[in-house]
Order: structure tokens, then C-alpha cells, then sequence
């Protein structure tokens, strides 16, 4: 029986894995098709039918490419930054929730890498350990774009920080616990946590977008004044961990706010579904349905996230250097602030009075 | 021997290797990497003693803010392997002296205290949660945690004056 | 049994094992012939100059400073949020603890919005605003010239669209 659990979380565990690398490959493919819509262009459609093969063609590049390693650098941070940037990356999907539970003779296995007390800091933390990938890179490249746009990112990736920080704290006074797996419990049906936090929600997603360097916020490259910033030096394989290693930010980061803003795996009208599938399949089938059925759930809402990072890529122009510290410092932190100030004068007197109402 | 020891050990082998590296390494920047490496086995030493919520500051606090900061001093100081400057003789001894003379007073002082013990019985699994510490924190130790917001401000000071620049002066 | 923190540390192993399998396969498969041009620094294809010695605006500096001191500000904010809402304490105080909890926190927060507000004041939240010089070159050709041929197709083109 402790076997069982085992080898479910180990094929849960490979899974996550497999479906996080999936995934990412996908988004570069979806990225240049998106592009190619937007910009009214066809995007890839060599490879395969509709191009589909694309993101394998690019892989084998990757593969086949000679990787340099600079004279100058220093030859064991060089590699160990884009493993950094990728294994930062890969981490956080552990404590988020894709679906609720699934039973298998006579156990409930979470749909979930590890349901820890203190998930949301895990998240947290890893997300402050993603700098490492890129300050290490960049300073063992030994090159001065690579350095420059390192401290860029670097720079950027804090300041951003503690307004995402900020935000998380507002949502945990509504929640009371420090759970992913529980935050999303409580956001059933569509008791969704952006009803209660919109400027919450606004000041993540735009932390969000800063600490995947994406657009508006991609200024540690610059082809004009850094050429490729801190990856400037890196080639093949290690270059590819790199750019592979933003697409699996964008995925998390995505899931992340889906997670903890828009309900996870919950929809409008679950338990009507649940009851629904319950009759027509008996029970522990039904439930292990509706498990799935709410996974899609959730999958839909975090790769809709992912299409929204890209569109915002090819919509919005950058900031510049100054005006993104400008955002950071003295717009989201006093904004943050204010937000759970907000958030606790709504729970301890708008809250109460509501449900007293209600009753 | 139970698994729970056996990693016991051999997280603290980890941990001891990593602190010895950081003080050996002749690259300022690997003794970062190898001081975050330390951490980060403190880290699983807390969650080894059920204390999830410090394992988790602790990796949030020092590994992603403070080493960040080391990692900035280091790269603005730009102090790389070929321009590390000698160090006399006069410099080793002096240091092995304060460290020896430190490590004798710390040796003496523990084997002189009484190591705590725990009842098993008595032995509270809850107790590193975040709610109990947020509980303790906020009701027992309320102005202790005030004025630590009044050292932060001074912390905060203190870290605009260090960047104070001479008139005229500009940094690319 | 594994714990969940067992599994955590399953799931680093895993990862690194990828990076690992991924790295090695990409070493048998590529081409390995270096020589000093490919292996010399990028530097817009000239000679480099020196190394990476760069000094960099001592502002990064600071703002890696006040990063330290609002993330550990933060951490403070993690326990007190989990515990705030907290019905039993509020039930057993008769709502009180929810308004000292909130008092406390505005206190503690309040000490942090004034250090940020000194920085700001102080101006080390400034960043230095590029100065975009705009080039002025001697032209023989007369901006009129310009203005009158955009003007010329200004109505083409709007009838285009």
C-alpha cells in the first residue's frame, strides 16, 4: 500500500516533469505562431504539418551546435549558471496544485508534486534563487555585456521581488494559511481570489512579467547596447537551458497566478459536475473524472496565461531602465502597501458585515 | 541505522564540508556559491527539526537576499582569481591565532553548558509551524518586534548614506 | 515512507539527473573543434580590451541593500499575515485582536514606508535618465523640403487606409 502511494507520486513527480518540458517546448512554437498571427505572417510551417515539429527541430539544433567555452571565463560557473537558471526553474512546479485528489484502490494521492505547510514560501523562495542563473552566468562569461546585462537582471529581479512579496502577503491574510494546496481549496466553485484582489492581482502579474525578463521588461537583452546581455557568450545546449528556462518561468508563473488568483483546478458549477459524474460513473470514478476534469481546468487557465505573456510581447513596447525602477520602487511597493492595508481593513470590517448580511 | 539519521549525518557532513570550502576557496565567488551551498544544508537541518517556516526564511533571506548582495560586492569590487593580492605570513598566523584563541573560549563555554534535553512526551511537532511562531511573534514578543522595525529604518539610513556619491561623480 | 520534504529532495535529484542527461547527450553528439578565434570574447568583433573590469553605477548597489532590508521586512509580514484573520483570537478578544493585530501591523509598516520614503526624498530611487542627444547635421537640403513632400503625400496615404 505505501508502495502504491509511492509510485504514483513518482510517476506524478515525472509527470510534472515531462508535462512542465512539454510545455515549454510548445510555447516556443506557440510564441512565433502567435507572433505570426499578430504581425499577419504564417509563422513556422515547415516542419511537419502546420510546423509542428518545430520545436523538435530546434531542440536537435541545440543538440548538434558546437559549444564554446571563452578562454577567459571561468569554466565551471559557466556551466553551472544556465544549469542554475533551469534547475530554479523546473523546481517551483513541485508544491503547485494541478487538480485536487485522485483515488486509486482505497488511497487519495494528491495531484500535486509535494503539499507543503509552507508552499506559497517555497514558490517565494526558488523565485529568489532565479537570479543565481543569470548573476553567475554573466559574471563567469567574463565578458562586459554578459556582466552588464546581468546586474540588469539582477537589479530588476529584486525590485520586483518584494512588490510580488507584498502581494503574496495580501492574499495570505485572506487565506490563513501559507498552503497552495489549501489556498486554492478555498477558492471553490467561483469564489475566485481576483474578485477580492484586483490590484493584487495587477501588482503580481506585472512582478510576474519582471522576473521572467519578459517584455515589457526584457531589458537585460538589448540588441543595441548589451547584444544578447548575459547569455551574450553562450552557445548550443547552454543556451538553450537558457532560453528554455524562460518559457518554463512563463509556464510556472502563469500556473502561479491561475493557482493563487483565478481558483487553480475550480470552475463555476464543480459540484454539479461532480454529482453529475458521480451518478454516472459510481463513485471513485467519477471523482477521478471530475480530478481530471478540473486539471483541464486549470491547464487551460495557465497556458491562457502563457498566451497572454505572449501577447503582451508583441503588443506592448519595453520600458526604459529608468522608468522600470521608477514602476518598481515608487509605484508597486507604496501600491502594494496600500493593498493590504486595504485587504485588512476588508477582512476585519467589510468581511463580517457581509456575511451577516448574507445570513 | 534509521534513514532520518543516516541523511542527519550526511547533511552535516555537507554542511561542514561546504563551511570549510567557503573559508579554503581562493575565489571570493566560489566562497559565495560554497557559503549559499551552507545555507541551503541549514536549511534541510531545519526541516530535519520540523521547523518548515525557518528553513524556509532562511533560504528566502540569506541564500536569495543577503548572498545576492555578496554576489553584487563582489562583482562591484571586481575581485577576480589573477588579482588576488598576496597575504604575508604575518596575516595567516594573526588570523589562525584569533580564530584558535575564538574556538578555545567557544569549546570551553559548551562543555561547561548544559545541553538542553527533550521529553519526548512533551515534544510538540507544531511548534516551527508559522502559525504558532506568528501566534508567539505577535502576542508575547510584540515590542521586541516593533523595534526591530525601528532598526530596519536605521538599517535604511544607513544603507542611503553608503551609497552617497560626491557631486559630480557618475558611474556607468 | 518518504516525507513531503523527501519528495522535495527527489525532485532536485531528478532535475539535476535531467540537466545532467541532457548535457551529456548534447556532449557526444556535437562537433568539438575549438580554436583561439572561437574561443576569444565577444566584443563586437574587435581585439577585447582588457576584462570584464567594468565599474558599474554604485545605485545597484543600494538597491540591492534596500532589497535585503524589505525582504526581511517581508518575512516579518509572512507570520503576522497567517495569523491576522485568525476567528478563534477574534472571537475570544470580542473583534479586538483583529484591530490590534491591523494597529501593530500599520506600525511596523509604517516604519518601513518612511525609510522608503527617505530614499526617495534622498533621491537614490532616481535612476539617471538617458539625455538622447539629438544628432544636428549640417544638411544642403532644407527641412522645408521635407515638410512639403510629407505634406505632398500626407493625402495619398490616408486615402490608402
Amino acid at each position: 500500500m505505501e508502495l502504491t502511494a509511492f509510485i504514483i507520486k513518482a510517476i506524478i513527480i515525472l509527470v510534472i516533469f515531462g508535462l512542465t518540458l512539454l510545455i515549454a517546448m510548445y510555447s516556443t512554437y506557440g510564441e512565433r505562431k502567435v507572433a505570426g498571427f499578430i504581425q499577419d505572417r504564417l509563422g513556422p510551417d515547415r516542419a511537419g504539418p502546420w510546423g509542428l515539429l518545430q520545436p523538435l527541430a530546434d531542440a536537435g539544433k541545440m543538440f548538434f551546435k558546437e559549444d564554446f567555452i571563452p578562454a577567459q571565463a571561468n569554466k565551471w560557473l559557466f556551466i553551472a549558471g544556465p544549469c542554475l537558471a533551469m534547475l530554479t526553474a523546473l523546481m517551483a512546479s513541485a508544491v503547485i496544485p494541478f487538480g485536487s485528489t485522485l483515488r486509486y484502490d482505497g488511497i487519495e494521492v494528491a495531484v500535486q508534486g509535494v503539499e507543503a505547510n509552507i508552499g506559497i514560501l517555497y514558490i517565494f523562495g526558488v523565485v529568489s534563487l532565479g537570479v543565481y542563473g543569470i548573476m553567475v552566468g554573466g559574471w563567469a562569461s567574463n565578458n562586459k555585456f554578459s556582466l552588464l546585462g546581468a546586474i540588469r537582471a539582477a537589479s530588476q529581479n529584486i525590485s520586483y521581488e518584494v512588490a510580488m512579496g507584498l502581494s503574496i502577503v495580501a492574499i495570505l491574510m485572506m487565506s490563513e494559511s501559507l498552503s497552495v494546496g489549501s489556498i486554492v481549496a478555498q477558492q471553490h466553485g467561483g469564489n475566485w481570489n481576483i474578485w477580492y484582489q484586483p490590484l493584487g492581482f495587477i501588482i503580481f502579474l506585472t512582478c510576474a512579467f519582471a522576473e521572467c525578463n519578459r517584455t515589457p521588461f526584457d531589458l537585460p537583452e538589448c540588441e543595441t547596447e548589451l547584444v544578447g546581455g548575459y547569455h551574450t557568450e553562450y552557445s548550443s545546449m547552454k543556451l538553450g537551458f537558457y532560453l528554455f528556462a524562460e518559457y518554463i518561468n512563463m509556464f510556472i508563473s502563469s500556473a502561479v497566478v491561475s493557482a493563487l488568483y483565478f481558483g487553480g483546478y475550480n470552475y463555476p458549477g464543480m459540484d454539479w459536475v461532480y454529482t453529475q459524474l458521480t451518478a454516472a460513473f459510481g463513485d471513485i470514478a467519477g471523482h477521478n473524472v471530475a480530478t481530471l476534469l478540473g486539471t483541464a481546468v486549470f491547464f487551460g487557465k495557465a497556458l491562457f496565461g502563457v498566451f497572454f505573456f505572449m501577447w503582451v510581447r508583441w503588443t506592448l513596447p519595453r520600458f526604459r531602465y529608468d522608468q522600470l525602477m521608477n514602476l518598481g520602487w515608487k509605484g508597486l511597493i507604496p501600491l502594494a502597501i496600500l493593498n493590504i492595508l486595504i485587504t485588512g481593513i476588508g477582512v476585519l470590517f467589510i468581511q463580517p458585515s457581509l456575511t451577516a448580511f448574507l445570513k | 541505522m534509521n534513514p532520518t539519521l543516516s541523511f542527519f549525518y550526511f547533511l552535516s557532513f555537507l554542511t561542514i564540508l561546504s563551511a570549510i570550502m567557503v573559508v579554503v576557496s581562493r575565489s571570493p565567488i566560489h566562497s559565495v556559491l560554497y557559503l549559499i551551498l551552507t545555507f541551503f544544508c541549514l536549511s534541510g537541518h531545519y526541516i530535519l527539526l520540523n521547523a518548515q517556516f525557518l528553513a524556509a526564511v532562511n533560504i528566502i533571506v540569506y541564500a536569495g537576499a543577503i548572498m545576492v548582495l555578496f554576489l553584487f560586492v563582489i562583482m562591484f569590487l571586481n575581485m577576480k582569481e589573477e588579482e588576488e593580492k598576496f597575504r604575508g605570513n604575518v596575516t595567516k598566523i594573526a588570523a589562525a591565532i584569533v580564530g584558535g584563541t575564538i574556538f578555545i573560549i567557544l569549546f570551553g563555554a559548551y562543555r561547561k553548558t548544559q545541553v538542553g534535553t527533550y521529553n519526548p512526551y512533551e515534544f510538540k511537532s507544531q511548534t516551527g509551524m508559522v502559525e504558532s511562531l506568528g501566534m508567539v511573534l505577535f502576542r508575547d514578543y510584540l515590542l521586541p518586534f516593533e523595534l526591530a522595525s525601528v532598526l530596519f529604518l536605521i538599517a535604511m539610513v544607513g544603507a542611503v548614506m553608503l551609497g552617497k556619491r560626491e557631486i559630480g561623480e557618475r558611474h556607468f | 515512507m518518504l516525507t513531503d520534504f523527501g519528495i522535495l529532495l527527489l525532485f532536485i535529484l531528478a532535475g539535476l539527473g535531467l540537466l545532467g542527461l541532457i548535457l551529456g547527450i548534447g556532449r557526444l553528439l556535437r562537433p568539438d573543434r575549438p580554436n583561439p578565434e572561437k574561443n576569444a570574447t565577444y566584443e563586437s568583433g574587435e581585439e577585447p580590451v582588457g576584462n570584464a573590469n567594468v565599474q558599474f553605477n554604485v545605485r545597484f548597489y543600494v538597491v540591492a541593500l534596500l532589497f535585503v532590508l524589505f525582504e526581511i521586512e517581508l518575512i516579518f509580514l509572512f507570520p503576522w499575515a497567517v495569523v491576522f484573520g485568525n476567528e478563534d483570537l477574534i472571537q475570544q478578544t470580542d473583534g479586538r485582536w483583529g484591530w490590534f493585530a491591523l494597529a501593530e501591523m500599520t506600525v511596523f509598516v509604517g516604519m518601513l514606508i518612511l525609510g522608503l520614503a527617505y530614499a526617495w526624498v534622498k533621491g537614490y530611487l532616481d535612476w539617471v535618465r538617458p539625455k538622447p542627444a539629438i544628432p544636428a547635421t549640417e544638411s544642403p537640403v532644407p527641412a522645408a523640403l521635407y515638410e512639403a513632400i510629407n505634406k505632398k503625400y500626407e493625402s495619398k496615404t490616408v486615402n490608402k487606409t
